[in-house]
């Protein structure tokens, strides 16, 4: 019941599950084509993986970032809006949370980490909240200025990290941040970290914000037929606005946890498109956060097996990014998938 | 009479139910023939057989006498019959001729002759009287107008026999009289007419005979000269209906809400509502006559919050509310029945339950610690609404949108009614729903008005307004033309005064002026 209620029923369930088992299939076909067996290669990406406690960390630590941002696009869909500023955001949010990283020293570690997390989420949620409000109140399109921040973004850590918060070494980064503000090492000498810890307890505060509270009913509402929010006597613009700003908060975190956790240091142009694949995995997740937190670690699975696979087989890395898309693709042309489903029971 | 058309002993089983039982049916060749039944009565499903969109489980079809599969729209259309489905299947971007000659293209050396496509879609519609611009947009054309395009479709297809699935529901009363005019038109032609309809009035107007559907059974077919309003409602529901409302005279006491000097712009700036003031007073129904479009809907909203007015006063028990936010309004004991469902009333996607609290949402009991939702008291807010108003299904954790439209708007009418509120407004509170759906509500109305509540009604239906309201506001462009008690308004004198005709020189006919 409890399942039913926040629309994750078994038959949303069903397009997912059966876009990854067609996508896998479509990519047999180019490493047949590539000369070798795709049962060893998809063994190899598996067991590379999954395959092992540390491979599985491994596995967990590429998902951690993904999971906030796809969590963050997720979130500002369910209020009816588009974020594809995950990216901008995580750059904002890692660079504030750098920048506090490496300025107090002495300070508790208590104190420390948490300033730095917080510091880099409230500046990933300002960031979100410029195309919010110029959504909400002047009906600008929500696409076009999140990409816009992108760039605004990009330029500006580009500009502070060879700059004002340049490190000491040739390289444009920032010095690495004070142990008290890193977020520990899980799992050593894999780089998962504590971050993973906060992307459960996001997913979990996600979750009850849109199930369980008042807020939660007020933002999907809005997402979902904004003219009968207004009529119910809900701001659509209010609204709007909240859920841009925690969307840009939770992108925010996964910059701040390649920064505290990953890294230990900014480094300009981090993130392997962090905040796209965001995307995709809000679509694969459904919107849905429990969806997200296993989109996610599909897909760092996908990374980490992938990187594998191409050293051990004469597979390229490259048929991963092909399974990426066709997933994509088959959830997002989800009646075709359906369809396909439908056609297959009669015959 | 030879039937063009015959269906005999179609039976269609769907999961659970028996769709058409056994239904056999003649169409006669150039006649009107109305079918008529209450949502789910099988009228759909037997002409989605007709059309071949689904397929019968047994029986036959005869076409001129022979016996045909109808395997799929195609071989349907082939036939000579045309199809217009209530939500039309029109391409928004392209023009009225792009739609029509739409997969039956003129030629010519492999390209489409858009001139001659103009050409042959003016001659059809001025041949059977349908007046639309062959170059307009379907966006930018009123409903009615992608109706007539529907209909143009079909008869460009050379359809024989048309079946109008409820036409009615989506015009309003002048269109509708435009569309009958359509039909005879066609009828004089030698097309023949299945018309698909809730309303019984129609069917004695426009129809030569009548079938009557129930539960997926056919209970019988009349000749419309030889039957009446009181037995088709009957052969409709399958009880004694109420025709009119039964209730007592009103008592109204103080009044609760009045509106001094209220205009209001729609979104495109145009004045909608002009300088317009109004009273209502506890347990009694104001109703609002008007042609849709003369600033109904603009003068509701501004009244509810959702559009500020440019000028004027509501107020409530004597407080301004024309500056609160639909919430405050709301909160001080404001009830709104929308006139859209859908687009309004209700967030299709979100279950019984959720879609009972809106707007109670952020109230006790349903929020604890200002932010939590109490499952427990939504839950029994749901259950009992569902019980008192007979909403079906009855499981409160369905979707909205699966369900049919009379209980989409028990609903809303719910959520509304169980405020106690002390104002309400009713916006064409039943439209399109079915007889017994309509009863029930008007019932609803009228318990409401007998506790005390001042009840706004606005409708484009006249036989609504005069059977439940004690004064009636008759809207033209914008402006209150006058208020009459009911006793001295009747269908003629209302029609005469929506359409702008001036009150005292109805044919010398003396009414007192206007009440208040």
């Amino acid at each position: 019941m409890e399942l039913q209620q926040s629309s994750y029923s078994s038959r949303d369930l069903l397009v997912p599950v059966v876009s990854v088992i067609l996508a896998l299939l479509a990519g047999s076909v180019f490493i047949l084509i590539v000369g070798e067996n795709p049962v060893a290669a998809y063994r190899v990406l598996f067991v590379e993986s999954f395959g092992s406690v540390r491979n599985i960390a491994t596995t967990l630590q590429r998902a951690t970032p993904l999971m906030f941002t796809g969590m963050a696009v997720a979130f500002a869909f369910r209020c009816g809006m588009f974020n594809i500023g995950a990216e901008g955001q995580l750059y904002v949010g890692a660079i504030v949370a750098a920048i506090v990283g490496v300025s107090f020293a002495n300070l508790p570690r208590l104190i420390h980490l948490p300033l730095a997390v917080l510091a880099g989420m409230a500046a990933g949620g300002v960031w979100a909240l410029v195309p919010g409000i110029l959504k909400a109140k002047l009906g600008v399109h929500e696409v076009i200025n999140t990409i816009m921040m992108n760039f605004v973004a990009y330029y500006l850590t580009d500009y502070l990290v060879t700059g004002p918060f340049h490190g000491g070494r040739w390289a444009p980064e920032t010095d690495r941040v004070f142990p008290t503000a890193a977020l520990a090492r899980i799992f050593p000498p894999t780089r998962l970290n504590s971050g993973i810890l906060l992307a459960l307890v996001a997913i979990g505060v996600v979750y009850v914000i849109l199930w369980k509270t008042r807020t939660g009913y007020e933002i999907r509402a809005v997402g979902l037929n904004p003219t009968a929010a207004e009529y119910g006597g809900i701001s659509v613009s209010r609204n709007m606005i909240l859920a841009m700003g925690i969307s840009g908060a939770l992108a925010s975190l996964a910059g701040v946890e390649q920064v505290l956790g990953v890294h230990g240091r900014f480094i300009q142009r981090f993130s392997p498109e962090l905040g796209f694949v965001g995307i995709a995995v809000a679509l694969l997740g459904k919107n849905h956060p429990v969806g997200v937190f296993f989109a996610a670690i599909l897909f760092g699975a996908l990374r980490t097996g992938g990187a594998a696979m191409d050293r051990l087989t004469d597979v390229p890395r490259e048929l991963v990014v092909i399974i990426q898309a066709m997933i994509i693709m088959l959830v997002a042309a989800d009646e075709l998938t359906r369809g396909l489903l439908r056609r297959r029971r009669t015959v | 009479m030879e039937h063009i058309l015959e269906m005999k002993n179609i039976t269609k089983r769907f999961p659970g139910v028996v769709a058409n039982d056994a239904i056999t049916l003649g169409i006669r060749k150039g006649e009107i023939h109305s079918l008529v039944g209450e949502n789910g009565s099988g009228k759909s499903t037997l002409m989605s057989i007709l059309y071949g969109l689904y397929h019968a489980d047994s029986g036959e079809i005869l076409f001129k006498g022979k016996k045909v599969e109808i395997g799929d729209s195609r071989a349907a259309i082939d036939l000579g019959l045309g199809m217009v489905f209530q939500h039309f299947m029109l391409v928004d971007t392209l023009t009225v001729a792009e739609n029509v000659i739409l997969r039956a293209e003129p030629a010519r050396y492999r390209f489409v002759d858009y001139r001659q496509a103009q050409n042959t879609v003016k001659k059809l519609a001025s041949d059977y009287g349908l007046r639309v611009d062959p170059r307009a947009r379907i966006s930018d054309i009123s409903v009615g107008q992608q109706q007539r395009v529907e209909i143009l479709k079909a008869l460009y297809r050379h359809a024989q026999i048309l079946i109008l699935d409820e036409p009615t529901a989506v015009l309003t009363p002048q269109e509708t009289e435009e569309l009958f005019q359509v039909m005879r038109n066609l009828k004089q032609q030698g097309t023949t007419i299945v018309f698909i309809t809730h309303k019984i009035k129609e069917v004695l107007a426009i129809s030569d005979r009548v079938s009557v559907l129930r539960r997926g059974k056919l209970m019988g077919t009349r000749n419309t000269a030889e039957t009446n309003h009181r037995e088709l409602a009957e052969m409709v529901v399958g009880r004694e209906v109420l025709l009119r409302v039964e209730k007592k005279p009103s008592e109204p006491r103080e009044t609760v809400a009045s509106i001094a000097g209220l205009t209001v712009k729609d979104r495109r700036g145009t004045t909608m509502v002009k300088d317009v003031s109004l009273e209502v007073r506890s347990g009694e129904v104001l109703g609002i006559a008007g042609v849709e479009g003369n600033g109904q809907q603009q003068l509701v909203e501004a009244i509810t919050g959702l559009i500020k007015p440019e000028a004027g006063k509501v107020m409530l028990h004597g407080q301004p509310i024309q500056k609160l936010s639909p919430m405050n309004i709301k909160k001080r004991g404001v009830s709104y029945i929308p006139e859209d469902r859908h687009k309004r009333g209700l967030i299709l996607d979100y279950n019984v339950a959720d879609n009972l609290i809106l707007g109670l949402h952020t109230q006790h009991p349903f929020v604890e610690r200002y932010l939590f939702r109490n499952e427990k008291q939504i839950d029994e807010h749901a259950r009992r609404l569902v019980a008192d108003y007979d909403i079906r299904p009855t499981d409160i954790r369905q979707i909205v949108r699966t369900f049919s439209g009379g209980n989409q708007q028990k609903v809303v009418v719910a959520r509304e009614f169980s405020r106690k509120p002390q104002f309400l407004i009713c916006s064409q509170p039943t439209r399109g729903l079915d007889i017994g759906a309509i009863e029930f509500i008007h019932q609803e109305i009228i318990r409401q008005r007998d506790q005390g509540t001042a009840v706004l009604l606005v409708s484009a239906e006249l036989d609504e307004i005069l059977s439940l309201s004690d004064r009636i506001a008759v809207m033209y462009e914008g402006r209150i033309v006058t208020v009459l008690p009911a006793a001295e308004s009747d269908e003629r004198r209302l029609g005469y005064l929506m359409l702008g005709g001036d009150l005292h020189r109805t044919e010398g006919v003396e009414i007192g002026t206007s009440a208040e």
